[in-house]
């Protein structure tokens, strides 16, 4: 009987893990098609970019705010490190190369910075860390127009930074960190994150050093922020200080709060959700702001957990399908 | 052969003296009662033994293989890796999680694959998760658990949130462990039920257990030495009957009822 059910779990698991696989690679031949037959045409395709760095970033401030409980309002401080040491790199190595530096030399001075400013923060609690979060992506906006301004050109920012994200980049960078950071909360750090946003207490008197992992989850989360970052610049070839100020860092958390705290999938849904939205507002532009406000407020009242709450879509989904397919192979036997 | 001395523990809180002068002993085994009226700071004991709070002033030893540590004014995490694991008077289980999660993430200590495991899913990862997953379900399982254990805390019967309370404390696999209160809002029965359990439990995982209790029938029952808390000092020290027959107590606190009996 156990082992009925371990190799029949086993079975499960490994279908829907190749399940998960195939339907990544169909996604990516598909829209590679579209891309490659002009169907998705250089515009749509800017938004298709947005909604990618948007998922890393929502993603990246869920493992913070979401998972770990910590509330932090300074994520574009982090993007806009990764985005300006990708780009200072890349104007100065235009190769495919240079672009891979560019971008892990981003994210991992993202993650240092995390390092520096999470190590005295965090002991911080609640509205007083999203203001010290707050003061830090600020401090790190002012570096880079004022004290760096012989690298960053200052205020006016810098431009012609060569473009390397095409679809493949895109794909790989947005699904890997979807990928990695789902594997981080379905591990013990990741339930160590989860403990402390649960009850820092109890976490404590049950083994978990509550500073190291909301440090560890801080500075994941940095380097991601880091990544999105990179691939922005690297898209869009301009940025300025400007780009990554605090409405940056609200438009993130607005994303976050929106999919559901301490839902990967929601996230997900919200960026694309939210893009989608503001793309068709576009042609209003009088109106758009207005609209997307009223929408939130709407979502906010009727979904106060935000669309998913803390839930997965993919897992309960799933379960739901292979139990189906399960009972008719047990049925045909 | 004694497994935890408290020496002259002391805590104030502002000018509040919540806990004066505490000395106690455990010897390896035992299980040991800790009573006192409300407020009497049994609680504040237990949270200056797991470093909740630093001591004032006062140490706590502890003997485990061989060696002598002091433990006050530790984190509470790593008082917990030294082998002291408590229950809450007021349950503190994570609560939106499921009873396997509580139990799971009470084990994270001893799991030791890393960042890069973690990230990239290698053998470690699957091998250890494992382990830490049967490993849970077997405490569940003894416990009477197992069957809930896809259900989240916050929806257990009260009774079953303090015996997950205790499965929890378990799983850090301790050598001491504190119970705060329990029995308390058991009816007769779950607590005679609970009072086995706790003396299972000291044999059969090899368990040093201090227990706060205001339900006198579980603590006569199994407890082999008693303190007696009033005012923050230790007022008496002794066996049950002792205890039951001291006269400060039956004043401070049992009433001449209990004394009688
Ligand atoms: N964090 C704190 N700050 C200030 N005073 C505290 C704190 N914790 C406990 N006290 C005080 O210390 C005293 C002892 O409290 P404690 O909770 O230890 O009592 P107790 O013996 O556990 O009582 P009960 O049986 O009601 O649980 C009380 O007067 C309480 O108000
Ligand atoms: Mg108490």
């Amino acid at each position: 009987m156990g082992k009925n059910i371990q190799a029949s779990s086993g079975n499960r698991k490994w279908i829907s893990t190749a399940g998960k696989l195939l339907s990544l690679v169909l996604f990516f031949v598909v829209f590679q098609l579209l891309i490659s037959f002009n169907v998705v045409n250089d515009y749509l395709f800017s938004t298709l970019v947005k909604i990618g760095i948007n998922i890393i970033l929502a993603v990246s401030l869920n493992l913070i705010t979401g998972f770990t409980g910590q509330f932090s309002l300074g994520h574009a401080g982090f993007m806009s490190i990764g985005a300006y040491v990708c780009a200072i790199i890349t104007l100065r190595y235009y190769s495919v190369w240079g672009f891979v530096c560019g971008l892990l030399a981003g994210a991992v001075c993202a993650a240092i910075v995390g390092i520096l400013v999470g190590l005295p923060t965090l002991r911080l609690k609640g509205d007083y860390l999203a203001i010290a979060t707050l003061g830090m992506a600020e401090i790190i906006k002012i570096l880079f127009r004022n004290v760096l301004d012989k690298w960053t050109n200052g205020a006016a920012g810098l431009s012609g930074i060569p473009q390397f994200v095409s679809w493949p980049w895109l794909f790989v960078l947005t699904v890997g960190t979807v990928i990695l950071v789902s594997n981080f909360i379905n591990s013990s750090h990741g339930r160590s994150c989860i403990s402390i946003r649960e009850d820092e207490i109890a976490a404590e008197s049950m083994g978990i050093g509550s500073t190291k992992y909301k440090v560890m989850a801080f500075v994941t989360g940095a380097f991601f922020a880091g990544i999105a970052g990179a691939m922005y610049s690297s898209y869009f070839f301009y940025i300025d200080p400007d780009l990554f100020g605090f409405q940056k860092s609200i438009d993130i958390l607005v994303i976050v709060v929106l999919g559901g705290m301490g839902s990967i999938s929601g996230s997900v849904i919200a960026a694309v959700v939210l893009e989608l939205i503001s793309m068709f507002l576009q042609a209003y532009p009088e109106l758009k702001m207005v609209i997307y406000g009223a929408l939130l407020v709407l979502i906010m009242l009727f979904r106060p957990q935000g669309i998913m709450g803390s839930r997965e879509l993919s897992l309960s989904f799933l379960k739901k399908w292979t139990g189906r397919l399960g009972q008719k192979n047990g049925g045909a036997a | 052969m004694p497994i935890l001395t408290v020496n002259k523990l002391t805590k104030s809180f502002g000018g509040l003296m919540a806990v004066t002068n505490v000395s106690m002993e455990l010897e390896k085994g035992e299980l040991v009662g800790l009573i006192g009226p409300n407020g009497a700071g049994k609680t504040t004991v237990f949270n200056l033994l797991t470093g909740i709070y630093p001591p004032t002033s006062g140490t706590v030893t502890l003997f485990r293989d061989d060696k002598e540590e002091r433990l006050e004014g530790l984190k509470p995490h790593i008082i917990c890796k030294k082998g002291i694991a408590r229950t809450f008077q007021n349950i503190r289980l994570f609560r939106d999680l499921t009873v396997l999660d509580n139990v799971r993430i009470a084990m994270n200590k001893n799991v030791k694959y890393g960042l890069f495991s973690t990230f990239l899913r290698t053998k470690s990862y699957f091998s250890e998760e494992k382990e830490v997953l049967e490993k849970s379900m077997q405490l569940l399982e003894i416990l009477k658990l197992a069957h809930k254990k896809d259900e989240l805390a916050k929806n257990l019967p009260y009774g079953e949130q303090r015996h997950l309370e205790i499965v929890r404390a378990l799983a850090t696999d301790p050598c001491i462990l504190l119970l705060d209160e329990p029995a308390a809002g058991m009816n007769p029965a779950e607590t005679a039920q609970l009072t086995e359990m706790i003396a299972w439990m000291r044999e059969n995982f090899d368990l040093t257990i201090l227990l706060i209790e205001h339900d006198m029938s579980l603590v006569m029952k199994i407890c082999e030495r008693i303190y007696v808390l009033d005012y923050g000092m230790v007022i008496a020290e002794g066996t049950p009957s002792e205890i039951k027959s001291n006269k400060r107590v039956i004043e401070a606190y049992l009433g001449e009822e209990m004394g009688n009996a």
